[in-house]
């Protein structure tokens, strides 16, 4: 692929000037854009650019805000701006124009209007709320690329209030019959989804819909909201992957049109899309992961092509494979697949490799070892991201034995780094595993110091809050606590001897602390020369106040022997008048212990125990103080919640709960997957009604107490603690330590390019030191013995009330199980909203004959009648997958193939009942209203009048009195004809003698008027009846037409009479059903320009509100009901052979919203009129 | 997908799609970061990179790198082939596409990408099903546009 765009460019100036060359030549040289570019190529250094921008802009500042600017203009304007933003110069100032354009522009400038507004604001820009009408508008125009152009606008930017306003539209295009709309309107509902999911939380059973579309596009949109939802709640949706396993089927079997296919690949990223879907639902969950495994099984096989699409499906089967229950012949294929990628020579795939490997590892620790090797040679890779991969699949193997391999390796690579984000994460990595499988006293303290010095400041504030309280609480051999903590003074006098400016204020404040809390361990230690050496930090720049803050309270508790009453007052005099509020009281803390030797020694204690300290965490001490304050008047308190609660009740427009009512933002310990006990603790223990008990010591000291360890990997949950630390530890333990001194030597050797040979022996050291202790039964792990991964500090147990959260985990229930045989038929429940009842296959059969048989089903049986058939037609395909593999006989075409015949076997019941059986009712229900002209007395002596026989089957009006004298009546009757309209008049002779010499003549300008015969008598016996016909044609579109005429006779010998008649006509006369599919009705609505909306008066009746509306509106004018499909209804009809004009009609709370276009102007208006009509008269 | 970055071997940004709001910035501060990174890698290295809590994944086209930000969690390999996928649109619509293609009508490209990400997902991958939707908008264009060159001609606008 690269080769063809691999043609241009090293001399991109050069090049400007040739017109021939396809990218400048489609542009005119004369275009403004076109030479902004050219000039700002040519220019060499920024500064020139800044000023050659700075005039452009404000030459488009000027033509924007003139009023003389055309649309046109406006647009070229735009494109300009766009461009200047993009050099990243600001263009604010043509936002609201934008928005103009938008808004006013055609289709050309609003496209134009639209991307710049799409790339010029995000969602929460005020000027965003202009927009909101005008994509309403678009979205409800009759101009398919304005609706696309208004759902690409809000699937991009939308203001995240104003959702509602526009939900309904965008929610009615999920059954629009292009699928482009409905794909976009499914994408604009899944971007609502994200940012607001509980307004389009009505709207589920829509998605479904959306899942069973027939176009494979709208069914790959739907499954964006489908990997959302399911991984919120898998549980709701596992009835689902039934479904999902055979819509993958299909796809990898090749059903899906050609189209989809990428590098002859079927739709990888539906594929993918699903196997992630799987991957969730089947997870810790065998009944539902016996449903795929199947699929992924075939998947796996199907991948064979070697292209990078196909390891990308690959990646992601592996993954599903991983994440589901398991099953060993599937787990094995991955495995094997995974070291095919492990093994690659592309670089890329080995780096997914590594990821898969990271994923799997846990459950299956022998694949690292099968892989040690290639981890090893990946750990000096010479890109850094393959190093950072493999360190982050070695954080997930360490255990006690390697963990100071792994460890150097991490603090290695963190010398390398220079990105804050890696540093943070491995330093989080490493304080972990420092913790947790820590060798001995010494190696802690220094990885710890490591960390402290490397994290710095930016560091997740939980690593030094739980040091401390490690250090605080102690392990649970005495002894061993005080050699830590003693070993902890020790390495931190040193580390504050040396040069300490540069250590970050974190550490600082730890140190300081430590050597507060535990210097009087060490003996033999001079207490002045540590109170020196803190002293001394005091004064140091770029201490901040906090640090300082810890320093004095460090110093407080070494206020003691000889020299302290001095270092008291000294303090005082340099802090005691400090700017800073904490720092003068510490201060003046300071001086009151040390003036009080009795306080303090009662407020700190030495060597304090932290078990014997007791905290009244319901703070009764205050209780008098606060019966008073209540007493005098004061409000009584709220916990936060509480407060925000009622806040939220208060707002009288609220159109989104909130969410989270902590005041403590949690995401910011979201970066990692770490999570800060302390902060969690600390805001429900502020809540006040919380049973933890919480304590803030003081303003500058941690949190120690109460907090429960939540992240905890195993072994860190104060219930995983082993009893005692055994003999082969130790054994172990000392064994790594000469391996890691191993390792460190190969690290060095390797730099000086030792013999290859000598290289390999080195790797295999370092994978013997890496691996050791991974599964038992590794036959490369020279080290032999593995040991269950001991904790080396381990806390002391401590009692602990925790709230148990009331937690109703809901048990998938059993019916799942039968359920699924339903769903593994494509599409067969889904159509279905409501949930069908267990009994399946044996409904089909019947409910099929019903719909067939009688008539009685016609409209309201559609959508469950189109269910069955459905169901039944997947289950054949799933019983004959033998169709061959070059037919594509997707779900899809079948389902078109039968929502067709659905259609016509509808067609042949609705046809006979309106046109041939019931001419009578029909005619009836037409009478009188709609031939208002001439009299309304219908003729009595209606017997005499017949119809030609010809006519007399086709659908006709009653017969009507033209208009009568002394010898002749004239009546009429209105035949419908599927082409024209014919009027038959009646001329009866009234009297006895006959009439002579009889001439019609029919005027009428609107129509086209043809005689078909009968026109000229000669001679009309007494009391006998001729008959004249003529068609009627209406061409263009009229309410109601009126027709003239005369009829001339000689009732007597050359004395001529003429008969004036005069008579009108309604369009309702020259309406025909339209008889189309869904398809063609889709079809044609798109190419219709002409179009009118109203909401009509919605007829109440037994049945469905729209089934009696429509079928009064068709039983009073001629119209075909096309399809209904749940509230929406689309009806057909044409104007004689000619326009037609298509009916949307969809109930709209109390009312019937109609839509109506025709490629006729004013056909709409007209037959709206009479829709109106009708019902007003029903 | 979060962002969606085109720029030169010069480090000159030929396009840019966000789809996380962000202010501009922070969208420069980025996007001049992730250039910097993307340019400093050497040709055989591999694809992805890792900033912030996402991946980059990027690949070079002639002078042109097309680069995305992706989540964690997400599949790279598929990534890389959704800038492919958008390669081979560009290909099609402006006929063996060049990066003055690309400057010159980058509203085009903009247009091209929104019919195949929308919101930060594929939409539509059909390359056929793209160019129609993109060809039917144009051609209301061009017809929109015939008649006023004629005029124009004329001097009446």
């Amino acid at each position: 692929m690269s080769d063809v765009v691999e043609k241009t460019l090293s001399a991109l100036p050069s090049l400007l000037s040739l017109d021939s060359q396809p990218g400048a030549g489609k542009l005119s040289s004369t275009s403004k854009l076109g030479s902004l570019i050219r000039n700002i190529t040519e220019l060499t250094s920024k500064h020139e650019e800044e000023k050659l921008i700075k005039r452009e802009l404000a030459a488009l500042k000027e033509q924007v805000s003139s009023p003389n600017t055309t649309m046109k203009q406006m647009r070229e304007a735009m494109v300009r701006a766009i461009y200047c933003e993009m050099l990243g110069y600001e263009a604010s100032f043509t936002y609201i124009h934008a928005i103009k354009l938008a808004q006013q522009g055609t289709v050309l400038e609003k496209r134009v209007g639209y991307l710049a507004v799409s790339l010029f604001l995000n969602e929460s820009h005020d000027l965003l709320l202009l927009l909101v009408n005008t994509v309403l508008k678009d979205l409800q125009s009759s101009n398919l690329i304005e609706v696309c152009m208004a759902l690409t606008v809000v699937s991009q930017v939308f203001p995240k209030d104003m959702i509602p306003a526009i939900l309904p539209v965008v929610e009615e295009k999920l059954t629009h019959p292009k699928e482009i709309i409905r794909r976009k309107a499914v994408l604009a509902l899944y971007k609502f989804y994200l940012i607001a999911p509980n307004q389009v939380q009505h709207i589920h059973a829509k998605f479904r819909k959306a899942l069973c579309d027939k176009d494979p596009g709208v069914m790959t949109a739907s499954l964006h909201i489908y990997l959302q939802l399911i991984k919120e709640s898998p549980d709701m949706y596992k009835e689902l992957t039934g479904s999902f396993v055979t819509i993958l089927k299909q796809v990898v079997g090749g059903k899906l049109p050609i189209d989809f296919n990428y590098h002859s690949v079927p739709a990888p990223w539906l594929q993918i899309q699903l196997l992630r879907i799987l991957g969730l639902l089947g997870r810790e969950d065998q009944s539902t992961s016996e449903l795929m495994y199947d699929v992924l099984d075939e998947s796996l096989r199907r991948a064979e092509m070697n292209h990078n699409i196909t390891y990308a499906i690959l990646y992601e089967c592996v993954k599903a494979i991983y994440s589901i229950y398991p099953k060993s012949e599937l787990c094995e294929k991955a495995a094997k697949c995974i070291g095919n990628f492990v093994l690659s020579p592309k670089i890329n795939l080995k780096y997914l490799g590594l990821k898969a490997l990271t994923y799997v590892v846990q459950q299956d620790a022998n694949l690292a070892l099968q892989h040690q090797m290639t981890i090893i040679e990946c750990l000096d890779h010479p890109d850094l991201i393959i190093k950072k991969e493999t360190l982050e699949l070695l954080f997930r193997i360490t255990n006690t034995q390697n963990v100071t391999v792994i460890v150097e390796k991490m603090l290695g690579f963190l010398k390398l780094s220079n990105d804050d984000y890696t540093i943070v994460d491995l330093v989080g990595k490493v304080a972990e595993l420092a913790e947790k499988y820590a060798p001995d006293n010494e190696w802690f303290i220094q990885t710890m110091n490591e960390v402290f010095s490397f994290g710095g400041d930016m560091m997740q504030p939980d690593i030094p809050n739980s040091f401390l309280r490690l250090l605080a609480e102690g392990c649970e051999s005495a002894e061993e606590s005080r050699q830590l903590r003693l070993y902890a003074v020790d390495s931190y006098l040193a580390v504050l001897q040396k040069d300490s400016a540069h250590l970050p204020q974190r550490f600082l404040q730890i140190i300081s602390w430590v050597l507060g809390e535990y210097s009087h361990l060490k003996e033999g230690l001079d207490v002045q020369e540590v109170r020196q050496l803190l002293m001394k930090l005091l004064d140091r720049k770029g201490v901040t106040t906090e640090t300082r803050c810890w320093v004095l309270s460090s110093l407080m508790k070494l206020c003691e022997g000889p020299g302290a009453d001095e270092m008291a007052q000294e303090l005082v005099e340099r802090w005691g008048s400090s700017l800073d509020p904490l720092l003068r009281q510490q201060a003046q803390e300071l001086l009151c212990l040390s003036l009080d030797k009795d306080l303090r020694t009662r407020t700190l204690p030495l060597a304090t125990t932290w078990d014997g300290l007791e905290v009244d965490s319901s703070l009764s001490f205050l209780d008098g103080f606060v019966a008073e304050a209540l007493a005098a008047g004061a409000a009584p308190y709220k916990p936060p919640h509480q407060r925000q609660q009622e806040q939220c009740q208060e707002k009288a427009l609220s159109l989104e709960p909130y969410g989270l009512s902590l005041p403590v933002s949690l995401s910011s310990c979201s970066l990692t997957d770490r999570q800060s006990p302390t902060l969690l603790s600390m805001s429900s223990g502020q809540s006040g009604n919380s049973t933890e008990p919480s304590n803030k010591a003081g303003s500058s000291k941690l949190n120690l107490e109460g907090v429960k360890r939540v992240w905890g990997k195993e072994g860190y949950l104060p219930h995983r603690e082993v009893p005692e630390e055994s003999a082969p530890v130790e054994e172990a333990s000392s064994a790594v330590q000469s391996s890691s001194q191993q390792g460190g030597a190969s690290d060095k050797s390797s730099m000086a390019h030792t013999e290859p040979v000598e290289q390999d022996k080195e790797k295999q050291q370092l994978a013997s030191s890496l691996f050791v202790g991974l599964g038992s039964h590794n036959a490369t792990s020279l080290m032999g013995k593995s040991e269950t991964p001991s904790q080396r500090f381990r806390r002391k147990p401590r009692t602990q009330v925790s709230t148990s959260s009331s937690v109703t985990s809901e048990k998938s229930d059993s019916s799942h199980s039968s359920r699924s045989t339903v769903d593994s038929f494509l599409y067969g429940s889904l159509l279905e909203e409501e949930p069908v009842l267990p009994q399946p296959n044996t409904s089909h059969t019947p409910r099929v004959t019903t719909a067939n048989g009688s008539s009685e089903t016609k409209t309201q049986s559609f959508i469950p009648t189109n269910g069955t058939f459905e169901g039944e037609e997947a289950e054949e395909e799933e019983e004959e997958p033998t169709q061959t593999e070059n037919d594509i006989t997707s779900v899809t075409a079948h389902r078109t193939k039968q929502g067709s015949l659905i259609m016509n076997s509808d067609m042949v019941i609705v046809q006979p009942t309106m046109w041939s059986d019931q001419p009578k009712d029909w005619s009836q229900d037409d009478s009188g209203d709609l031939l208002s002209s001439g009299s309304d007395t219908h003729m009595e002596t209606s017997p005499l009048l017949l119809l030609p026989a010809d006519l007399r089957d086709l659908p006709h009006s009653n017969i009507n009195t033209l208009a009568a004298d002394q010898s002749l009546l004239l009546s009429s009757c209105h035949v419908y004809r599927d082409d024209a309209l014919v009027l038959v008049i009646f001329l009866s002779n009234s009297g006895e003698t006959p009439i002579q010499e009889i001439a019609v003549q029919l005027n009428c300008e609107q129509l086209e008027v043809a005689s078909l015969r009968g026109n000229v008598i000669d001679t009309l016996d007494g009391l006998g009846t001729s008959v004249c016909r003529y068609t009627l044609v209406m061409d263009g579109a009229h309410t109601q037409v009126e027709m003239t005429g005369t009829v001339s006779y000689q009732a007597g010998p050359g004395h001529t009479q003429t008969l004036p008649f005069s008579s009108k006509l309604s369009l309702a006369d020259f309406i025909r059903p339209l008889v189309i599919t869904t398809e063609e009705y889709g079809k044609l609505w798109l190419s219709f320009s002409h179009d009118v909306k109203q909401n009509l008066k919605l007829l109440k009746g037994d049945r469905d509100p729209l089934v009696t509306t429509l079928d009064a509106l068709k039983e009073t004018l001629q119209l075909h009901i096309v399809d209904i499909i749940g509230s929406e209804g689309i009806v057909a009809c044409r104007l004689l052979q000619g326009a037609p004009c298509l009916l949307h009609c969809r109930i709209h709370g109390d009312s019937l919203a109609v839509w109506l276009r025709s490629s006729l102007p004013g056909l709409p208006d007209c037959v709206l009129y009479y829709c109106q009509k009708a019902l007003l008269e029903h | 997908m979060q962002f969606m970055l085109l720029f030169s071997r010069q480090g000159k940004l030929r396009l840019q799609k966000w789809y996380i709001p962000l202010s501009d910035t922070q969208k420069k501060k980025i996007s001049r970061e992730v250039i910097q990174m993307v340019l400093a890698r050497k040709p055989k290295m591999c694809s992805f990179l890792e900033w912030r809590d996402l991946k980059i994944v990027y690949k070079r086209y002639a002078s042109l790198y097309f680069c995305c930000a992706v989540e964690d969690q997400e599949n790279e390999l598929i990534t890389l082939e959704i800038i492919h996928r958008y390669v081979e649109l560009l290909d099609k619509y402006f006929g063996s596409v060049c990066e003055l293609d690309i400057i010159f009508n980058f509203e085009k490209a903009y247009y091209i990408l929104d019919e195949f990400i929308l919101g930060g997902e594929a939409q539509e991958t059909s390359k056929k099903n793209v160019l129609k939707a993109i060809e039917q908008a144009d051609m209301l264009q061009e017809e929109a546009e015939a008649p006023r060159s004629v005029l124009e001609e004329i001097g009446l606008t």
